[in-house]
């Protein structure tokens, strides 16, 4: 699975997975994203790069703030984005997501960033796609999400500098969050001292150990000297299942309220992958805190995808980082 | 195989004396200067010491405009691009370590365009190397060099500033 995102000379060809790259590749994204930084700073907004690329995104879930971070982001590239509303698409009147695929193909686009609602609909699509296309994990299923993971290691970086001493509870569903996982793998490949996975125990895996967290199901002991907290956002409708009795009392107990996020360390950041559900997982004391880079999440997550649609779009059969040295 | 190391320190007094006499001829009063990383940020600081230039330095990364993205890809570069003043109307001294093929001031240019449409730009090099492919040229240089097939000029820095010619 992992080999599909790389070509035949070990180039990034798909953005599938965190789930075994390596700890110089995330650095290397992250530092292209640093650079890409700049150009916010600039009048005109945008550099010439993937000019007269076309990039399509193919969204089958909604999510504004992804898929508007993605089209700006391969806009400020110099791309030319297609945004396909599936639910109005051919695929609703019958044709196969293949022939949706083919028929995209044949427009000659370059790239297809993917949000799914079934795990592993963007390794399904990278399977068949034509060799010169590439295609972007925009969040699938319960797997993976993985530029938000890179945007969030983007952010902790910013923050913290040497990710080596950190210490990182996450906090929330851990069960049914994409994010989570990714940022398990990215934290654990950046070498963080340690991963907290905080949540009820109907919302924490039965095998959440094995994936390298330690796991807590108090909130206080789970943020007790932290230097990140990353709140995922509750679905609210978990809340008609047997996952939890009612949003006042997951509040009670795992809201992040002030008082609970004295138990971090003082310069303790506080993220979340957004939309936030407020008074339910955050306190907006908190989301509007001083130690909240909520809203610089969402800046870096442009920069971010900006340096994953580039060194993934790059082809034309140059030489490898190992030939360029 | 590396050839004895260039006179750096007179490179720089050259091309002081020329970008001087440049500014002086175009009426330039209040330049900002741009170096291009990495070596030519680092002979741009120097420059910008010597001539007491009233704006901090700006530096420009251009990786995003090089036109060969498609065969080399990117390269990382910690540091990102940083024009700390006004681009719009102003007077632009741009530097660089050598000019060789014109495809990297080529991008220079289109950068410092995306940020503001100066009034002027001058072009200043350590040294102007034959191997021209678009047609750029230096207002000022160190020195005019023209190299057998295969050498290369190698800069390190940015303390202390060394050129070299090395045979590959």
């Amino acid at each position: 699975m992992n080999k599909l995102q790389f070509d035949a000379a070990g180039r990034l060809r798909h953005f599938l997975t965190i789930e075994g790259l390596g700890r110089d590749l995330l650095v290397r994204i992250m530092d292209t994203a640093q650079s890409f930084t700049s150009v916010s700073a600039q009048q005109v907004k945008k550099v010439p790069l993937l000019r007269g690329k076309t990039i399509v995104n193919l969204f089958f879930e909604n999510s504004t703030r992804t898929r508007t971070t993605f089209e700006l982001a391969a806009k400020r590239l110099s791309a030319d984005v297609l945004n396909l509303n599936i639910a109005t698409s051919a695929t609703a009147k019958g044709e196969s997501l293949l022939d949706t695929i083919r028929n995209l193909e044949a427009m000659h686009v370059d790239m297809f960033v993917v949000r799914h609602a079934e795990s592993g609909a963007a390794h399904f699509i990278a399977q068949h796609v034509a060799p010169h296309i590439s295609v972007i994990n925009g969040g699938d299923g319960r797997h993976a999400h993985p530029t938000q993971a890179m945007l969030d290691m983007f952010t902790i970086r910013r923050h913290k500098g040497d990710f080596s001493p950190l210490k990182v509870a996450i906090v929330g569903d851990i069960l049914h969050s994409r994010v989570a996982r990714s940022e398990i793998w990215a934290l654990n490949t950046l070498g963080v001292a340690e991963v907290r996975g905080v949540g009820p125990r109907t919302l924490i895996p039965a095998e959440a150990e094995s994936l390298g967290i330690k796991v807590f199901h108090d909130l206080d002991e789970g943020l007790a000297d932290v230097d990140v907290v990353i709140m995922l956002r509750l679905q609210r409708e978990r809340m008609s299942g047997a996952f939890l009795p009612s949003e006042h009392e997951y509040f009670a107990r795992f809201g992040l309220t002030p008082e609970r996020l004295a138990h971090a360390k003082p310069d303790a950041i506080v993220m979340h992958p957004g939309p936030i559900n407020r008074g339910v997982e955050i306190d907006s004391r908190v989301a509007d805190g001083p130690n909240s880079v909520i809203l610089q999440q969402v800046t870096f997550g442009i920069a971010v995808r900006m340096a994953i649609l580039s060194m993934a779009m790059r082809s034309g059969g140059g030489p490898t980082e190992e030939e360029l040295q | 195989m590396t050839e004895p190391n260039w006179d750096t320190g007179a490179l720089l007094d050259a091309l002081e004396d020329g970008v001087r006499a440049e500014m002086a001829q175009r009426g330039m009063r209040d330049p900002a200067m741009v170096g291009i990383h990495s070596g030519g940020a680092w002979v741009a600081e120097v420059l910008h010491r010597r001539l007491g230039l009233r704006e901090p330095l700006g530096t420009l990364n251009i990786s995003f405009y090089r036109d060969d993205f498609s065969q080399i890809g990117i390269h990382p570069q910690v540091k990102p691009s940083r024009l700390p003043f006004r681009v719009e109307g102003r007077d632009i001294i741009l530097v660089d370590d050598v000019l060789y093929t014109g495809r990297t001031i080529r991008a220079a240019l289109n950068e410092i365009f995306d940020y503001g449409r100066p009034a002027q730009v001058m072009l200043g090099v350590l040294l102007d190397r034959d191997g021209r492919q678009i047609p750029v040229q230096a207002d000022c240089c160190g020195a005019r060099v023209q190299l057998l097939p295969g050498q290369r000029i190698k800069l390190s820095g940015p303390e202390p500033l060394a050129v070299s010619i090395q045979s590959v």
